[in-house]
């Protein structure tokens, strides 16, 4: 495979083709935020926070690291004043859905991020998408999906298909960055009826 | 109808249909397309094939459909050939007079004409009318000619030459070159060159390409794609056609909304003649290329429209835009170098083939050649779809296209670009519209949709409108967008509600600054200018809502109050009586009050009261004066005269 060389923060990396800024960056042991990204799932470049700067000789381009591929040569610069003010936008609106998650509580503090920045309106889900493309890549189950879309977009469990499959996975629970995921699973579950079996099911 | 296996067989057969055509013998055309169809053009249909029957004309008449002409303020609209007597806003009723007295006598029935507003003038014929006169109609001028159901009317009219044209002598690298040469950009949104585009595919190795045409439009009151698709599928085809040609592909597809019935049957019917004559499937015209195209229904979502997000739809997925940072024209649908272009980008390829590159560049400015057209609607006296060359003026669109503002009020602002485009004020009127000018100006050319507003709209309110608009549109995929238009959302509609705070404009900036840095797709990164450009132009607006808790333009329900003068009240019970809120207290000879705890706000009194009156108030930012006293609210007549 091709070795590129690129340039992170000021210290020389060097990457394999196909990775991307990201992969680059984390194999170098450069560490950028990520909150929609998993290494088994295709990137989703839903969240934003992983956003990077690119200089070129005169400009500079700022792009999203998990989804833009390591290219020769890149001079790359994951924080910046700008970036840095994106980030903690990004931490402030999620922070108004899911204001305890320990996982962005963490990054707030990195950032200046102010939890209370806007009107909360706790619904836990930030939308990341983790545990539906957990559940449809590596699971192929597809038992939990985004219904709806623009601000009235969220997840919710498929009654028919987690009630059969849920019950012995629960794999998706420890990807939720906060704790809307087990919400909708216990009303999926409680809108299930009869409650599932404990027991795996003799199929 | 056999295959045609050459160019040549194709002008041969060109030639057979125009000679059993008798320019002297009349011909009605009438207006069919949706919009003409909701004026009632459908029910005009049915009288004149009723009449001409009636009156033993069916065999000395032809009767023919035509999609839209454009001028759909005055529609349903007929034309009758060869005198090319134009009749507007016809009624069923007025269709036996016009088969009697115009196509039999000759003779023109005045009523019908269209009457200039200004000077009262009659006009006869449509090139002299200022709507059509000042227009360039390059795309669009063929809709009013041909009934875009049978493909005999538009082989009469040069139909499919470039398609032979280009099979017949020009390799597919020549067809890129004078494309790349015209400097078509695309005519969705994104004004990115066609030509280019195009040779991006081309020169990528894989076998399997596609085209694509987005007719996805999804802009509140644009229509012109719509109509351009009833009317003239085939224009559309033949675009592709070639296109597929010059990149290679052989697979295509038209993405076309679900909410258009009338263009998916048009288009559908195109695709089956164009199949039947060899202009679709093998061998096309004998050259050796093989070509198809399915047409893709879609469900509706404005983010489909996105050229990512389409194609993901297309492959029967939720239509999403891709975070990719690749060209779709390298690596597009199934992974395939995928070129696609709006309808409108499409329909221009013929004409450029045929008449050549340096013809087309005669049309615009330096960056935005050809024409465009635009859907002209909002307070302007003549709505209507309208092709001007690029670099007309807004003020030219307008007044001398558009007619100006209706009812003696004011312009305040046009709208350009879609939801996520801006407006622009009296200053700008006099801004060549181009793709670059207008995204210069902090709004955008988008797919050609153009709002006009006047005084009386608070823009304020049309910012928190576009914003709740795109917040339903958004797919919901990336934060900046989504939760960044969900708070602008909030605070836009505090703002309007008169709960705005010092602040609220910084933020709404920062926000702003964040989703068209950081968003996902174009939806995201543009969705901030309808606030932008509005606070960039009208930003006094937005400081009176928020500190003097007034809306200038008295249009923000919260912050209007309506009240009766009592000097000019005759209490002559209309908005008593009218009033839906029981609000208004009064009687005969006794002067009107408005309850203000009652009052909705919802203006009727303020309509109702006769202007010869005009005693009803509507204030912003002051208190209501206080009711006059009980004792001196009986009228007493002064003289006789009264």
């Amino acid at each position: 495979m091709t070795e590129i060389r690129l340039q992170i923060d000021g210290k020389e990396v060097v990457a394999k083709e196909g990775m991307t800024v990201l992969e680059a960056a984390q194999s170098a042991g450069v560490s950028i935020p990520t909150l929609c990204h998993h290494e088994k799932l295709e990137p989703f470049g839903g969240c934003r926070i992983c956003i990077v700067e690119l200089e070129f000789r005169d400009w500079t381009r700022r792009v999203v690291s998990c989804v833009y591929p390591a290219e020769e040569n890149l001079v790359v610069r994951t924080r910046s004043k700008k970036i840095d003010k994106i980030r903690k936008m990004i931490l402030e609106l999620l922070l108004a859905h899911a204001p305890d998650s320990p996982e962005l509580q963490d990054l707030a503090q990195v950032y200046g991020a102010d939890k209370d920045r806007f009107e909360k309106e706790t619904s836990f889900c930030i939308h990341c998408g983790l545990c539906v493309r957990y559940c449809d890549e590596v699971k192929k189950k597809n038992a939990v999906g985004f219904v709806d879309r623009g601000i009235r977009k969220e997840i919710s469990f498929i009654p028919e298909i987690a009630s059969k499959e849920c019950w012995n996975c629960k794999e998706c629970f420890p990807l939720c960055p906060t704790e809307a995921l087990q919400a909708a699973y216990l009303l999926t579950q409680s809108l299930t009826s009869p409650p599932p079996s404990p027991e795996p099911a003799s199929e | 109808m056999s295959r045609l296996n050459s160019p040549a067989e194709l002008e041969e057969f060109r030639k057979s249909i125009l000679s059993k055509r008798d320019p002297d013998k009349p011909c009605i055309t009438l207006c069919s397309g949706s919009a003409c169809h909701a004026t009632g053009s459908r029910e005009v249909a049915a009288s004149i094939e009723a009449e001409i029957k009636k009156q033993g004309l069916s065999a000395a008449v032809d009767v023919r459909k035509t999609g839209c002409h454009g001028f759909c303020e005055r529609g349903p609209i007929i034309v009758i050939h060869p005198e090319k007597i134009c009749y507007f806003q016809i009624k069923p009723e007025d269709v036996p007079e016009i088969v009697s007295r115009t196509i039999k006598e000759k003779q023109v029935i005045e009523r019908l004409l269209y009457s200039d507003p200004n000077t009262k003038e009659k006009i006869i014929h449509e090139s002299e009318i200022p709507f059509y006169k000042n227009q360039e109609r390059l795309v669009f001028g063929s809709n009013g000619s041909i009934d875009p159901k049978r493909i005999d009317d538009y082989l009469a009219i040069d139909g499919y030459s470039a398609l032979a044209k280009v099979l017949a002598g020009m390799t597919s690298g020549q067809v890129v070159e004078e494309v790349k040469k015209s400097n078509l950009r695309g005519r969705g949104g994104g004004g990115f060159p066609a030509g280019r585009k195009w040779e991006g595919s081309r020169n990528a190795p894989d076998e399997i390409k596609y085209v694509i045409v987005n007719a996805d439009e999804g802009d509140p009151g644009a229509y012109m794609d719509r109509s351009l698709l009833e009317g003239n599928p085939h224009a559309v085809l033949e675009g592709l056609i070639i296109g597929a040609y010059a990149i290679g592909s052989h697979e295509g597809y038209i993405y076309v909304r679900q909410e258009y019935p009338l263009a998916v049957e048009n288009v559908n019917i195109a695709i089956q003649q164009a199949e039947a004559y060899g202009f679709l499937g093998q061998n096309i015209l004998g050259s050796g290329f093989d070509f198809t195209v399915k047409v893709h229904q879609g469900a509706g979502a404005f983010v489909s429209g996105e050229s990512t997000a389409l194609m993901t739809a297309l492959e029967g997925r939720v239509g999403e835009p891709r975070p990719k940072y690749i060209r779709s024209n390298i690596k597009g649908l199934w992974g395939k170098p995928s070129v696609l272009n709006n309808v409108e980008t499409w329909a221009n390829v013929p004409l450029i083939i045929n008449q050549g590159a340096d013809w087309f560049t005669r049309f615009g400015t330096d960056g935005s050649k050809g024409t465009k057209i635009f859907s002209l609607v909002g307070k302007i006296t003549n709505t209507g779809l309208v092709e001007v060359p690029m670099g007309m003026t807004l003020r030219d669109i307008i007044y001398n296209i558009g007619g100006g503002i209706p009812g003696d009020k004011k312009f305040k602002a046009v709208q350009t670009g879609g939801p996520s485009g801006g407006c622009l004020p009296e200053e700008l009127l006099d801004l060549e519209v181009g793709f670059d000018e207008l995204t210069k100006a902090g709004s955008m050319m988008g797919s050609g949709g153009m709002i006009v507003m006047d005084e009386d709209t608070c823009m304020v309110d049309v910012a928190r409108y576009f914003i709740d608009f795109l917040t339903d549109e958004s797919c919901g995929k990336c934060v900046p967008c989504r939760e960044g238009l969900r708070q602008m959302l909030k605070k836009l509609t505090n703002i309007t509600k008169g709960k705005g705070e010092e602040g609220d404009i910084e933020l709404l900036e920062e926000i702003s600054e964040i989703a068209k840095e950081a968003s996902l797709c174009a939806l995201g990164t543009s969705a901030p200018n309808p606030f932008l450009s509005t606070v960039r132009y009208f930003r006094d607006e937005y400081e009176a809502h928020i500190k003097e808790k007034r809306c200038p333009a008295l249009s923000c329900k919260e912050l209007i109050s309506y009240y009766i003068d009592s000097g000019k009240c005759r209490a002559c019970m209309i908005c008593l009586r009218k009033c839906p809120a029981d609000a208004v207290d009064g009687g005969k000879k006794k002067i009107h009050i408005i309850d203000q705890e009652k009052c909705t706000k919802c203006g009727t009194c303020f309509e109702v009261c006769p202007s010869r009156f005009s005693a009803v108030k509507k204030i912003s930012g002051e208190p209501v004066p206080p009711p006059i006293p009980e004792e001196e609210r009986m009228i007493i007549r002064k003289s006789k005269a009264q």
